[in-house]
């Protein structure tokens, strides 16, 4: 939780203080337009019908002496990655530069002087030693294969290399049966390092050792790096690892990198939603922070397959902001701020991008209902403080505007489009009144606002929703409704469930308050949270929606 | 057992053994040893712990702790298949009312897969690749309720629906590799509690899944546990699913117990240095980095040469500050700090008060 | 799973033709490569000092001046068509699938082949139930209690089972069980005239021959079920509360047999192409006792029709052990 408040302060006013990247620093690989693609053949004919698109389209650099972290979920790629660019696969498209040659289609021969500069970890440290040959052969077999002599001998450079790693020089002769996990990683890293390499690839390298034995290893790999001026790259599904050891992170999503960034800029105030969620869900040894139960981000089911991507954004058929620029367009992985690199319509923490797109999907409404109140209320809250109080004053007297005329809208019930949009603003009013201040908590809240509109427009438009709400919302949106402040946004989610039953939604109304801008749309509410992060706009515009909501 | 005696003694619980307890689980004493060509893992040694219903036990330990032994011994699972004949098992193992250890195994057999259900770490594996994944489920159900198939199979659909899975009357005859990994996961969890158990065993459940389904299946547990009222024991080595979900936490060292208390005074002030060491090992999300992580030194022991004394002493930073050879030679006992809170260390409680504040809690 | 078996038919058949052609050319290229003349070759259809026209009559009436892709294209088309054998005064006819036409016994081949048969598959496919029970029994009951007195006995005669020839057991079943005690008949009826005779015949030959392959087959069950028995998913079933019993069946023994189907698939296919040792022992008129006799005969198309049969059993027995093991693990798709 503190995290995320933290992200929220940060957001308008750390911006500068993360901007100090590792920018200007020699670039050491460099990647461009990286794909590769596993093709599926069936028929009798065994013709070509499809890809796996393990990779599609990854643009990063590495720079000398730093640390990039690579985290996704399974299935994202990053492995794949991580053999292509060691060019132990072969890419299928695309350009990888190593020290500025273009290394892409060097074949095994050419290659071959690379391997020096080119070392990977494995995560196995049990499968990646050969169990016949001894520490002494494995650790010198790369001075064999590159038919380097050390200085004072192999054997010499070997026992150098396995007391650098924390291992007895008397390992020489033994088998890697005879050592434990934490041992044999420490093996391979001694392998890999035997001659000097310029880059360090590490595949998971702690997640198959025991938490303490982790720790040892992580350490030794910081030493190493500091030592021997490595530069590393390191593929972790384990964001705890990843922020510990990285200067910039890369999260991948379905083959692509959707958000680029330093360390803190990347776990203050996460841009891409998915990165945001994917934090929301490591646990944190705090038993305290239970209590706030579920400032958690729930992803819906599971990541889509990479043989059928989504189209557009990949995203967003698990996104609670997803709108349909999202389905259509895919965004591109641009610097909104500087060292950090988002691919998002609709990007956290910062502007949207498609501030015009505001009709939610229907994926997104079903999503969002994953995505907690506290989260969206405490986000809300932290950025709250930022932006103007008077805002948020403003917020709920247009919420307890809206509210009133909810209520008389409440009298109908709500069967129509319209109804429902008004129940929804009704709860939303009501929230507001029952608990201002949290309704202050708008951006949190506006996720939530999303899926409730979401369950009613699911009543209403299963059909022609996306037009009908592309009009309303592009009015609304326009005028108040997306401006409205994070409050607002919150309102509206709890408003949903009001919506069905508005008896209940009193009860509903939680923490969420402010939405009056609630406006049926959920889309103008999900642009209205995106807004708000920014505080001033919010403060204003969340003014301006309320009344507008509530003149409607 | 004299030994044992004294820890049941200093626990404070019920000495009287051969009592059923109060506690709905209890277990006292509990050893596990396997004999083998190297010698006697002592895989569990010793170790004592009482469970409620409606609450979460974590046992928390590396790779050999034996906190996994533990979990199959309550399930009797040892005694069976080709290394059962060897294990040798004693001390006791109360569950609502009934000792399990002494029982006949058909006794255990029946209970098993109905008062008490296991959930594995790899569901992949855990699930019989041959058959479907609702047939699985009925034949869970149907051990332990003479009903039809078509009954069973109504169950086996409604559970899969309770767990969160979608179109349950079709997945309910897809095959468990045509699931993803948290969907076979939720139907684990829908095959073991499809008999109502009233004890809940969860093997590392998250372990194997990504950290955002690691989060839907601990959401899933915590919210059946409620519906359910059952009592969980959640094995694991990850503090932060600890922290998320336990009650109590119970930290395993070489097949022993070496903290035990609520999970609220394990996190704020933990009493032994191995505790403190996982604490140190852990990056942390929520924290600033520090510079460095504070590993604990060597590699866990081996059960089969278990080290004198504190099991703990060759990788303890402390280990000296006690006077004499003690840690070498003898063997603490769980002592309690407070209410409910034991650690068994010979560390006296001004040191271990003074090295948490001063050396280990600013640095993590 | 179709389009798959279209697939695998299509290579069958272009399999059977790449082994007829190869066996083709064992026998009739080679020996020209290594010098022999087509006057040398004829002469083997003859007999005993055959005249100057008479060899260049069988020579040219059996086509052996011509070169020898047209006579495999002759024999191929034989296949399909028949063909006509012109020896000396008559002219044969063998109908159409025709796999030629022995100059030794005056016999087509595939009526041989067609009559033989029944004897082959009744020899094979007894043997095999007795050895997949027997083998598959003994490994699961030496899994289960693996370094017992019963695994360490019954691997000891699984051992003996595989080192002992043909030539032994079957001699000594024949002589304990036919002559010493006359408990079984020694003349083949088939199964269609009178079962119990048909089995009762039949008897020594399939226990001598599944105890070659039983002994075979217990080893594999144990290391199969050794293995399956530590899977997490047995350690699910137990926790389920299933009785050991099912446990064992139901999931280890399901699970451990599946590889086997793939060994038994290849044995049975195999034997069908002719148990040449045991229906030489046992004198049972089969596929393999038709082989023995052409190869001692030096008869060439009977070898070349065997030999075709063989592979056309074995190609199939594959197809069959793809489709099974497709049915048997839902894992596996055919693609």
């Amino acid at each position: 939780m503190s995290e995320t408040k933290k992200t929220d302060t940060v957001a308008e006013a750390a911006v500068p203080k993360q901007a100090s990247a590792p920018e200007e620093r020699d670039v050491l690989l460099k990647v461009e337009g990286l794909t590769k693609h596993f093709p599926i053949k069936k028929g009798i004919l065994q013709r070509q019908v499809g890809a796996v698109k393990a990779v599609d389209g990854l643009d990063f650099e590495v720079r000398k002496g730093e640390t990039l972290g690579v985290v996704g979920e399974s299935g994202c790629g990053k492995s794949t990655m991580g053999r292509v660019i060691t060019r132990l696969q072969d890419p299928t498209g695309g350009k990888i530069t190593f020290e500025g040659q273009d290394i892409t289609r060097l074949n095994t021969g050419q290659m071959r002087p690379l391997r020096r500069d080119i070392q990977m970890i494995f995560q196995d440290p049990y499968g990646s030693l050969n169990p016949r040959h001894t520490i002494g052969s494995i650790v010198s077999a790369p001075f064999r294969l590159q038919g380097v002599e050390p200085e004072g001998g192999v054997k010499k450079e070997v026992q150098r290399l396995l007391a650098l790693v924390g291992l007895s020089p008397e390992h020489y002769n033994r088998y890697p049966h005879e050592f434990s996990g934490g041992q044999r990683q420490r093996i391979g890293i001694a392998r890999a390092l035997a001659l000097k390499p310029k880059l360090v690839v590490a595949d998971e390298p702690v997640s198959a050792l025991d938490v303490s034995i982790q720790a040892q290893v992580v350490n030794l790999m910081d030493d190493l790096q500091q030592e021997l001026g490595l530069t590393y790259v390191i593929i972790a599904h384990d964001l705890s690892v990843v922020r510990h050891v990285s200067d910039r992170i890369a999260v991948m999503y379905l083959g692509k990198i959707v958000e680029l960034a330093d360390r803190t800029s990347l776990y203050e105030s996460p841009m891409h939603p998915y990165t945001k969620a994917l934090m929301s869900a490591v646990p944190v040894p705090d038993p305290k922070r239970r209590g706030q139960k579920s400032e958690r981000i729930l992803l819906r089911g599971d990541v889509p397959s990479p043989i059928a991507p989504p189209s557009g954004c990949r995203f967003h058929t698990r996104c609670w902001k997803a709108t349909q620029i999202c389905k259509t367009t895919e965004p591109q992985l641009v610097e909104l701020r500087p060292g950090q690199r988002v691919a998002c319509h609709h990007p956290e923490n910062f502007a949207d991008q498609a501030p015009q797109d505001t009709v939610l999907l229907t994926a997104a409404k079903e999503a969002s209902e994953l995505v907690p109140d506290a989260v969206l209320s405490e986000g809300a809250a932290g950025k709250e403080p930022a932006s103007d109080k008077a805002t948020a004053a403003e917020e709920t007297a247009a919420a307890e505007a809206a509210a009133s005329e909810a209520v008389a809208s409440e009298e109908k019930p709500a069967s129509e489009k319209e109804a429902t949009a008004s129940e929804d603003k009704q709860a939303a009013s009501t929230e507001e009144t029952a608990s201002e201040e949290e309704a202050v908590s708008s951006e949190s809240a506006s996720e939530e606002e999303a899926s409730g509109e979401g369950a009613a427009e699911d009543e209403e438009a299963s059909e022609g929703e996306e037009a009908s709400e592309d009009e309303v919302a592009s009015e609304e949106s326009a005028a108040s409704g997306v401006k409205t402040g994070p409050g607002a946004k919150v309102s509206a989610g709890k408003a949903v469930p009001a919506a069905d039953a508005p008896a209940e939604e009193p009860a509903t109304a939680t923490g969420a308050a402010a939405d009056a801008p609630a406006e049926g749309s959920g889309d103008t509410e999900a642009v209205a949270e995106e807004t708000g992060r920014e505080a001033e706009a919010t403060g204003k515009a969340s003014g301006a929606d309320s009344q507008e909501s509530t003149g409607k | 057992m004299t030994e044992l005696s004294k820890t049941g003694a200093a626990v404070g619980e019920p000495t009287d053994s051969g009592k059923a307890p109060e506690a709905f689980l209890e277990v006292r004493d509990l050893k596990v040893h396997f004999p083998t060509d190297d010698g006697l893992v002592k895989s569990v040694d010793g170790l004592s712990f009482s469970l409620e219903k409606g609450k979460t036990l974590a046992i928390v330990g590396e790779s050999g702790s034996g906190k996994s032994v533990t979990s199959q011994a309550i399930m009797g699972l040892h005694r069976l298949g080709t290394r059962g004949k060897n294990v040798r098992m004693s001390g006791e193992i109360w569950l609502d009312g009934k000792e399990l250890v002494s029982a006949a195994p058909d006794e255990v057999r029946k209970l098993r897969g109905r008062e008490m259900a296991m959930i594995f770490q790899d569901p992949l594996s855990a699930m019989h690749p041959y058959y479907k994944v609702g047939d699985q489920i009925v034949e869970a159900y149907r051990v332990h309720h003479a009903v039809s198939k078509k009954v069973a199979r109504t169950r086996a659909i409604e559970m899969l629906d309770r767990v969160g899975i979608p179109e349950p009357a079709k997945r309910v005859d897809g095959y468990p590799h045509e699931f993803s990994g948290g969907m076979r996961q939720r139907a684990m969890i829908a095959m073991a509690l499809v008999n109502n158990p009233e004890l809940l065993i969860a093997d590392e459940p998250t372990t194997a899944l990504d950290v955002t389904v690691q989060a839907q299946i601990l959401d899933l547990i915590r919210d059946l546990q409620k519906e359910f009222g059952s009592a969980v024991i959640m094995i694991t080595h990850d503090l932060g699913v600890v922290a998320e979900i336990a009650d109590d936490v119970l930290v395993m060292y070489g097949g022993r117990c070496v903290e035990r208390g609520p999970a609220g005074e394990v996190f704020e002030q933990p009493q032994h240095p191995y505790t403190w060491g996982l604490l140190g090992s852990m990056p942390r999300i929520d924290r600033e980095t520090s510079e460095r992580l504070i590993p604990v030194k060597g590699s866990p022991p081996s059960l089969i040469n278990v080290p004198s004394g504190c099991a703990f002493h060759p990788r303890c930073p402390y280990a000296d500050i006690p006077k004499g050879n003690v840690t070498r030679t003898v063997r603490p006992e769980l002592e309690q700090v407070s209410t409910g809170h034991w650690s068994a260390c010979h560390l006296s409680a001004e040191d271990r008060q003074r090295i948490w504040t001063e050396e280990i809690a600013p640095k993590l | 799973m179709i389009s798959y078996i279209l697939r695998r038919t299509v290579a069958a058949v272009i399999l059977l033709l790449v082994v007829s052609a190869v066996t083709f050319a064992i026998f009739f290229l080679l020996p020209r490569l290594a010098g022999q003349t087509a006057d040398q070759l004829a002469q083997q259809y003859i007999g005993k000092s055959p005249s100057k026209a008479d060899i260049a009559a069988v020579k040219h009436n059996l086509g052996l001046d011509q070169p020898v892709y047209v006579q495999y294209w002759h024999f191929i088309k034989g296949i399909v068509a028949g063909a006509d054998y012109n020896i000396g005064p008559t002219t044969v006819h063998c109908d159409a699938p025709c796999f030629g036409y022995s100059f030794k016994t005056h016999e087509a081949v595939w009526p041989q082949l067609t009559s033989r048969l029944p004897v082959t598959i009744s020899l094979a496919v007894g043997a095999a139930v007795l050895w997949v029970l027997s083998g598959v029994a003994i490994g699961v009951v030496s899994a289960l209690k693996p370094r017992s007195f019963f695994d360490r006995a019954f691997m000891g005669v699984a051992l003996a089972g595989v080192s002992l020839p043909m030539f032994f057991t079957g001699n000594l079943a024949l002589l304990l069980f036919t002559y010493q005690w006359p408990i079984f008949g020694t003349t083949y009826v088939p199964f269609t005239e009178n079962p119990s005779q048909w089995a009762n015949t039949l008897f020594p030959a399939w226990c001598s021959l599944a105890l070659l392959y039983s002994a075979i087959y217990a080893r594999l069950t144990r290391s199969g079920m050794l293995e399956t028995m530590n899977e997490d998913f047995i350690r699910t079933a137990r926790a389920k509360g299933l009785r050991e019993r099912n446990v064992v069946v139901r999931h280890g023994l399901r699970a451990a047999l599946t590889p086997i189907i793939t060994v038994f698939g290849m044995d049975i296919g195999l034997l069908l192409g002719g148990a040449l040792i045991t229906e030489y022992v046992f004198s049972l008129h089969g596929i393999g006792e038709y082989a023995v006799k052409a190869i001692t005969d030096n008869d060439l198309p009977p070898i070349l029709g065997v030999t075709l049969l063989a592979a056309f059993f074995v190609v199939i027995a594959n197809l069959l052990v793809d489709v099974l093991y497709a049915a048997a693990d839902p894992r596996v798709r055919l693609s």
